[in-house]
């Protein structure tokens, strides 16, 4: 089972770093969602596989669900709210895309840095599956940080619960309650998002968040 | 007989349960009270039939399962028990009296169950899990008891600051147990009491874990400058709760350091005695000075406590220092004056505590300027006050003088030590003892003398009437326990005796054997008292000298103008005030010690404006201590007081710069 599989597992952990890194050059909104969806894709790709080779059947539920939720509803929801808000046209000036890619490249090798002493003892697919899950958390999360538009931090936190997932399907004997309640738990914060989105823009007309600092500033 | 204490405890957790529910119905006031008073007889009971028995184990099945609870019942925790008994019954019974007049039942009636099961299973417990949870639950518990009132001004403060000395003493305690277990506290059954005492530590690790004990417990006791809490925390209490904090849990505090101390950590260094002895010297002289400059009846008592805390642990010293140098019966002498002074601190604290409480009840005033005369309204009480002043004075017949006597005989035993650190601090600490003492005397005569003689100062005080029987009888109790005490000090020390043997190896000679009931606690030829001798010697002359002047006096009639005591203004304002009373003092040792000034004001000449007087004091140990730790931590506060209001970005970039900073330092140690 080392060969191919193996080879297969990498390579679709190794394309989800690489739909993170198109996500971190990506600054319009409606491009943005697709690729959103495509990185929960291949998420799904990636779980079903790793149940094929793990022979553990739960873990296509899981993959189901990164199918539907993630890849198919959420997108979805998404792209609806941004029409409905009419921001569909908007560019997001971002701090700078070439600095911001550096910076994910040093996260990646960081997270390789990490993680691959770390897990020494582990099983090779285990390995730099979970080093790499680490980059797509990363990445993620940088993301959330360079961003200003609500959406696209939105985009951010769901493409790092998506390295959660990788992470954790990879690792084997995670049992399934934990993977549906993580599920759950994202789903229920979108939907918090998504509700307080629209919640900001009748009050501010914009889901900028430097404008929301800006009416919080007589605090400071 | 362990398993009846324990059963006392689940009786008193199941009184406070219940008070829950009952507190709003008097009746159902009067009956907790009534049911713990009676458990308490039962602890006291418990506690003075195993003081010669064989240590008792038990082992029940709560808890942390690796550990479970250990309880032990040996001869320390047998007579810690008994106080904790008598405390907890005397306090029941005057609750039942004063908790009618209580406003917020529901907020005491609870708690005071669940504060004495708390002191009861602080001196049951055998391991270092259930020593801190019973402690934390004494804490916490007496906590809710000073927030009782929590509206009135100035409560709320002094629970909060009775709530981080709480937190400070368990954290200490628990770094102490820690390293008191040491490697093994991971392996079943590290963290008893029995493993503690198997296993010797390095010297470094005992420095350490006794000057965490003192800090500890001593922050619970009221050591300066750990003290500030207890003027605070013990008067805002309802009068009982105040008796039983003041009387009781500084003892159970006194019992941890003993426990961890003497028995724990075994034979102490000559350097941790210097300690002890120079912190104890210290604490009673300051708290004396601190009651001296106080006219708030409940605090200035609260001062006392610090001061009398401050005697007990210079016996304790003391019996450390003997014993570091293996002269087991100077310690066993020293060990019983300081545990004699811990069972008359509680009886004679908890007495004037329920006078002040009477008195409270009585006028609504704790403040000594705003009362006066209560003598000839409250005849009952300023007996029992009067009787509880005598024996805190240290003055014979009384029990007070016998502790603080046999101390006084523990310290004229220094020269057998051979260190010079303690050569030069037990005579020093010596005469801190004698000043500490005399001041106390003058503290109590202002105390006594300004509240119930003279004549009443405001209307609430001359409107006074006698406090209620259960109040009288808890009182009377007390003081009839101070009286025998005194003149029986022999059953006493007898008592304590296997406590002594247990720790330091010794105990003072069997004294009720003696003829006329005399103590002599080294040898006939050194020195010896004899209570019931000076008893009857104070009767008798008083009673000679009362039939002289009514006998022999010359029995002509004069009449004249009734001596007005050098004030012949009718308003009771112009009579002699406890801040008259404290004047001379402060200007002798206010000026050095609190930095206290006066400064006179006069208008000038054809100016009617009333001319001031204007006294300031500072505080030295809060000045020292407390006000730049909690001015650096305000500071701090203020500063981190920008991450408020930083924007979701800036947020997010935080926890993405921590984590980043985690996996450098993780990637950089491997």
């Amino acid at each position: 089972m080392h060969g191919i599989s193996f080879d297969i597992a990498h390579m679709l952990a190794g394309f989800l770093v690489l739909l993170s890194f198109l996500m971190l050059y990506q600054v319009r909104l409606l491009p943005l969602l697709h690729v959103l969806a495509a990185h929960a894709f291949v998420l799904a790709l990636s779980v079903a596989w790793q149940a094929y080779i793990q022979h553990a059947p739960h873990l296509y539920i899981t993959a189901a669900i990164a199918l539907v939720f993630k890849a198919i509803i959420v997108p979805v929801a998404l792209r609806r709210m941004v029409f409905r808000m009419g921001i569909h046209r908007e560019i997001e000036t971002v701090v700078s895309i070439g600095l911001t890619m550096l910076a994910g490249m040093a996260l990646v090798a960081l997270s390789l840095e990490v993680m691959l002493p770390l897990t020494a003892k582990a099983e090779p697919v285990v390995r730099e599956d979970i080093a790499l899950a680490l980059s797509v958390v990363l990445i993620g999360l940088l993301m959330m940080v360079t961003r200003r538009n609500a959406v696209s931090q939105v985009v951010g936190f769901m493409s790092l619960e998506n390295g959660i997932n990788l992470a954790a399907t990879g690792a084997q004997g995670m049992p399934l309650v934990v993977e549906i309640s993580v599920a759950f738990s994202v789903l229920i914060a979108f939907i918090v998002i998504g509700i307080f989105l629209f919640r900001i823009r009748e009050r501010f007309d914009t889901v900028d968040i430097g404008v929301l600092d800006e009416f919080r500033g007589g605090q400071r | 007989m362990i398993e009846a204490a324990a059963y006392c405890v689940a009786a008193l957790l199941a009184l406070a349960a219940l008070g829950v529910g009952v507190a709003r119905y008097g009746p159902g006031r009067s009956t907790i009270y009534a049911a713990s008073a009676l458990v308490c007889v039962a602890l006291m009971w418990i506690g003075i039939a195993s003081l010669g028995a064989d240590a008792a184990r038990m082992k029940l099945p709560l808890g942390l399962p690796w550990i479970g609870v250990n309880f032990r019942l040996d001869a320390l925790a047998a007579a810690f028990l008994a106080l904790v008994g008598l405390g907890g019954a005397s306090a029941s019974v005057y609750a039942i009296g004063y908790g009618r007049h209580e406003s917020e039942p529901g907020r005491v009636v609870p708690f005071v169950p669940a504060f004495l099961a708390g002191m009861t299973l602080v001196v049951l417990a055998d391991d270092a899990f259930a020593f801190l949870f019973a402690w934390e639950l004494m804490s916490l518990s007496s906590w809710a008891l000073v927030m009782a009132h929590h509206r009135e001004e100035g409560n709320a403060h002094a629970a909060y600051v009775y709530l981080i000395m709480a937190v400070f003493s368990g954290l200490t305690l628990l770094l102490a147990f820690g390293l008191l277990a040491g490697p093994q506290g991971s392996s079943p059954g590290g963290f008893t009491f029995a493993a503690f005492r198997a296993s010797p530590l390095p010297p470094a690790t005992v420095a350490i874990v006794f000057v965490l004990a003192m800090i500890g417990t001593g922050s619970k006791a009221g050591l300066v400058p750990l003290h500030v809490w207890l003027p605070l925390a013990h008067p805002a209490a309802p009068s009982h709760v105040s008796a039983l904090m003041s009387g009781v849990m500084t003892k159970v505090a006194i019992y941890g350091f003993i426990r961890i101390v003497f028995d724990l950590l075994g034979t102490p260094s000559w350097w941790s005695a210097v300690v002890v002895l120079v912190v104890g010297g210290v604490t009673s002289v300051m708290g004396v000075l601190y009651a001296l400059m106080e006219h708030d009846l409940k605090r200035l008592l609260a001062y006392h406590t610090v001061e009398n805390i401050g005697i007990i642990f210079i016996g304790l010293g003391l019996a450390m220092a003997f014993w570091a140098n293996g002269l087991a019966a100077g310690a066993a002498l020293a060990l019983t004056a300081a545990l004699f002074h811990v069972f008359n601190h509680s009886v004679f604290k908890s007495l004037l505590f329920f006078g002040s409480g009477a008195v409270l009840t009585a006028t609504g005033e704790r403040d000594m300027e705003h009362l006066g005369g209560l003598i000839h309204r409250m005849p009952k009480t300023a007996f029992a006050f009067l009787v509880g002043c005598v024996a805190i004075s240290a003055l014979p017949p009384l029990n007070g003088f016998v502790s603080e006597w046999l101390t006084f005989q523990a310290i004229v035993l220094h020269p057998d030590l051979p260190q010079w650190g303690l050569k030069v601090a037990i005579p020093a600490d010596g005469a801190l003892l004698a000043l500490s003492a005399a001041l106390a005397a003058a503290c109590f005569v202002k105390a006594f003398g300004v509240s119930f003689l003279g004549r009443p100062r405001t209307t609430q005080a001359a409107q006074a009437r006698e406090v209620d029987a259960f109040s009288l009888a808890s009182m009377f109790t007390l003081a009839a326990i101070c009286l025998l005490a005194g003149v029986l000090p022999g059953a006493v020390i007898d008592a304590l005796a296997p406590v002594t043997q247990a720790l330091v190896g010794a105990h003072m000679p069997t004294q009720m054997d003696r003829a006329w009931l005399s103590i002599v606690p080294i040898a006939e030829a050194r020195s010896s008292y004899d209570g019931l001798l000076i008893f009857f010697f104070i009767a008798v002359s008083a009673w000679a000298t009362a039939l002289a002047v009514h006998r022999f006096a010359s029995h002509r009639l004069r009449r004249g103008p009734a001596w007005d005591c050098g004030f012949p203004d009718p308003s009771p304002a112009t009579q002699y005030t406890a801040g008259s009373f404290a004047q001379p003092i402060r200007r002798v040792f206010g000026t050095v010690v609190f930095g206290s000034r006066e400064t006179v004001t006069m208008p000038p000449p054809g100016d009617t404006a009333p001319a001031r007087i204007e006294k300031h004091i500072h505080d030295p140990a809060w000045e020292t201590f407390y006000a730049p730790v909690a001015a650096a931590v305000g500071g701090t506060a203020d500063w981190m007081n920008v991450l408020q209001f930083l924007t979701i970005r800036r947020y997010l970039a935080f926890v993405f710069v921590a984590l980043i900073m985690l996996l450098l330092v993780l990637a950089l140690w491997q």
